[in-house]
């Protein structure tokens, strides 16, 4: 009961705005990058159900691109933590011990003992302010995540009779990692990205907010509330609409992601029952 | 009498709170100056903390942008304006008790002339053939060429008079003679000012004053809600200037300030070095939206690079109307009839920022697609300023009567034209007021029809002031926080 509630809000917040990003592929209310001076900070009205913002962009407009800034960023960044950290991972598993499993553990720890957003910050400012050093910044840091999580997961999976079946049937260790030990992990590896994902946004809401993230005129969820910020007690939607978007996006994310490993976790499940 | 004892602690604890409040005065302003040395450094903010309150100069500048005497209580031109005699005022002493004397004018005028000058104004002094004292209370100037705007020249923060017993230390301990010396540096957070008591002239109202770095504009809103500071020079965030002025505990002055915001334009970078290019960019544009869209309204329209409060301003604000389809014809005439892409940087302040949005989003209507980004000070001067690597970028220029910028070549906008670096050259020679105002005229004519940058507005500048304190100024006729006359009237 539980379980299937975490997931239906979860996944029903979650698709609201990874729709509207969709959507604003082929449709958006207002066209963005043209601004009228005249028509701005407007409450919500029918014309504009959000409002407009300070340059009298339609906020509704703003943030149906922001989902798409935000998920698009969140995506690749996730991706490129999966498609580095999991392989790595099994490397490391499947070579317990060697000197590979060392290098890779003591450079995961190596990445973790920097705090996550100052290094961003780092790479962002080094490297000029863009989307995709954003994207890079906060893909680096999603590496190591998934480097131990299936390593550590993998290990477990290395000492059970099936690996063993395997190994004497003569296969090696690539072999059995792919075929054998990644499928039992894709569980896992779902409920991380998920949550991973959630992280995602927020790290590009916080870079953009700062000023390092996506820049004028793409449009980016963390630069609404940094520019609404001196505007709050004139205009409280400016900085309201925005922010809830955050909030609701990354709240459904986690809820799908708890509700999604509570799903997955057979003991979880037969206590639940 | 325990009872008594406390109301009398109360007491003397409330008289203590009354008495710092009407002492001292804590002023906020947006940026940290990197050094205490107003004679080697372009930043404002050294000038903001300390132009007539520590260091004076033998000229100075008045509320309303008039020159009045400082060090110098008169002085006498020659007939043919070559040789300037400055009577020095006499029991001026330096913060450090030393005296203030001809050979100190010799001194700061010479090392700000000198071939390894630091001084970010050297052009202030070109002019200048050689520098004498007379006696211990006179000095006098010689110049190679007359030059009407040498008192002006003189009173600027780049010219003030500095000792040579002090001079080692002045980046960290500066020493002047003004109303008020140096006491305090906590980098970072604030630079506090005690009144000078052996003061020369009318002593300073005030014994401390403090001026704090707050350059975010949210907590400087705080900072001034909280009345956390007592005054907000150039307060950073125009949309919250309503606000104050509905309140009762503040007063918001907004003047005019010598800040010509423009849209710098490479005029050495392609397509920017075709006129029909520039001219094209500056119909795009649309100033009033950008005034009321990045400044909530506060700015003057410009249509060159002149103050408008100034009497020789002349309107060329309609050379430049907005008219997109103008733009468009233009760049289709120089061969841009798809437009083109070029780079705009802008530095933080948020006529910058936001301003840039606007007229990015103006110039893509027209064709023009701009790279947008962001770029902190040092960024900006390192690559804008000093790298000459930029299309396009928005900036104040907040010196007064910096017209003379556009007659040198290698300046980061590069404007290159014989003509005009005659006319300045006749400019500075000329001392008879009338042609002074025609050649004047006919420079802002020139820089306008060669539409060199896109001329935006004049740059308010809004002071947020609590209620009580007397003798800020309106008006910023130089980047200056003068406090000698003010005080607190409760």
């Amino acid at each position: 009961m539980n379980i299937s509630r975490n997931i239906a809000i979860g996944a029903m917040l979650s698709g609201v705005f990874t729709i509207a990003a969709l959507v604003s592929f082929v449709w958006i209310p207002y066209d963005i990058e043209a601004l009228s001076i005249a028509e701005r900070m407007r409450t919500p009205s029918l014309a504009h159900p959000l409002g407009t913002d300070h340059f009298g962009r339609d906020i509704l407009s703003m943030i149906m691109m922001g989902a798409r800034t935000s998920i698009a960023v969140a995506f690749v960044a996730v991706g490129i933590g999966m498609g580095f950290g999991v392989p790595l991972g099994l490397a490391a598993a499947a070579k317990r011990g060697s000197l590979m499993d060392e290098l890779i553990g003591r450079g995961n720890d190596l990445v973790f003992a920097f705090p996550s957003l100052l290094i961003a910050i780092l790479i962002t400012a080094t490297f000029g302010p863009s989307a995709l050093n954003a994207i890079i910044a906060i893909g680096i840091f999603n590496i190591p995540v998934f480097a131990r999580l299936t390593r550590g997961a993998a290990l477990s999976l290395w000492k059970r009779d099936f690996i063993l079946a395997a190994r004497v049937a003569g296969k090696g260790s690539a072999h059995i990692s792919v075929e054998h030990i990644l499928p039992n992990l894709s569980n896992l590896l779902i409920v991380q990205g998920t949550i991973q994902f959630s992280l995602a946004i927020l790290a590009e809401a916080a870079l953009s907010y700062v000023g390092l993230g996506a820049q004028p005129p793409t449009a980016s969820w963390g630069r609404m509330l940094a520019d609404s910020q001196t505007m709050i007690s004139l205009a409280p939607h400016l900085a309201l609409f925005p922010g809830m978007a955050i909030v609701l996006t990354v709240l459904g994310l986690n809820l799908l992601g708890d509700g999604l490993r509570d799903f997955f976790d057979p003991r979880l499940r037969n206590a639940e029952k | 009498m325990k009872f008594k004892l406390l109301t009398s602690v109360a007491a003397l604890a409330l008289s203590a709170i009354a008495a710092k409040a009407e002492t001292g005065l804590i002023v906020g302003i947006q940026l940290e100056p990197p050094h205490l040395d107003p004679t080697s450094a372009a930043a404002g903010a050294i000038d903001q903390v300390l132009y007539s309150n520590v260091f004076e100069g033998l000229t100075r500048f008045g509320p309303d942008g008039s020159i009045n005497p400082g060090l110098a209580e008169s002085w006498e031109i020659s007939e043919d304006g070559l040789t300037y005699t400055f009577n020095l005022r006499d029991g001026v002493n330096f913060h450090d008790g030393t005296d203030m004397d001809s050979s100190d004018v010799v001194f700061s005028l010479d090392r700000a002339r000198a071939e390894d000058s630091a001084n970010a104004q050297k052009a202030l002094f070109a002019g200048i053939e050689s520098v004498e004292a007379v006696d211990p209370l006179t000095a006098r100037v010689t110049l190679s060429a007359a030059n009407g705007g040498f008192l002006f020249n003189l009173a600027w923060g780049d010219a003030v008079i500095v000792a040579p017993e002090s001079i080692d230390d002045i980046k960290t301990l500066p020493i002047g003679t003004g109303a008020f010396e140096f006491s305090n540096w906590v980098q970072g957070d604030q630079i506090e000012l005690a009144r000078n008591e052996a003061y020369w002239g009318t002593p300073a109202n005030l014994e401390t004053a403090t001026f704090k770095f707050i350059s975010d504009p949210t907590a400087a809103f705080a900072a001034m809600m909280a009345e956390d500071v007592d005054v907000f020079y150039s307060y950073p965030a125009p949309e919250n200037l309503p606000q104050f002025e509905a309140d009762p505990r503040f007063e918001v002055l907004v003047g005019s300030s010598e800040g010509e915001t423009i849209l710098s334009t490479n005029n050495k970078m392609e397509p920017f070095t075709d006129i029909r290019v520039r001219e094209a960019v500056a119909h795009a544009i649309d100033r009033q939206a950008i005034i009321d869209g990045a400044m909530f309204g506060l700015g003057t329209p410009i249509g060159t690079h002149f103050a408008p409060h100034n009497p020789d301003y002349v309107d060329l604000t309609r050379n430049s109307q907005y008219d997109p389809e103008l733009a468009k014809a233009l760049l289709a005439e120089a061969g841009y009839a798809d437009g083109f892409t070029t780079t705009l940087k802008l530095p933080p302040p948020s006529y910058a920022r936001r301003g840039g949005e606007i007229i990015a989003s103006q110039l893509r209507a027209v064709g023009i697609e701009t790279e947008i980004s962001n770029l902190e000070w040092a960024q900006w001067l390192e690559e804008v300023f000093r790298g000459k690597d930029f299309g396009l970028t928005i900036v104040s220029h907040t010196e007064s009567f910096d017209i003379g910028i556009y007659a040198r070549p290698d300046y980061y906008f590069q404007y290159d034209n014989a003509d005009f670096q005659q006319l300045m050259e006749d400019l500075t020679a000329e001392t008879d007021p009338e042609t002074r105002s025609a050649l004047i005229a006919q420079a802002q004519t020139i820089i306008s029809n060669d539409y060199v940058n896109g001329y935006l507005f004049q740059l308010a500048i809004a002071t947020v002031v609590k209620a009580g304190v007397e003798g800020i100024w309106a008006d910023a006729p130089t980047q200056a926080v003068d406090l000698t006359s003010v005080r607190w009237t409760n």
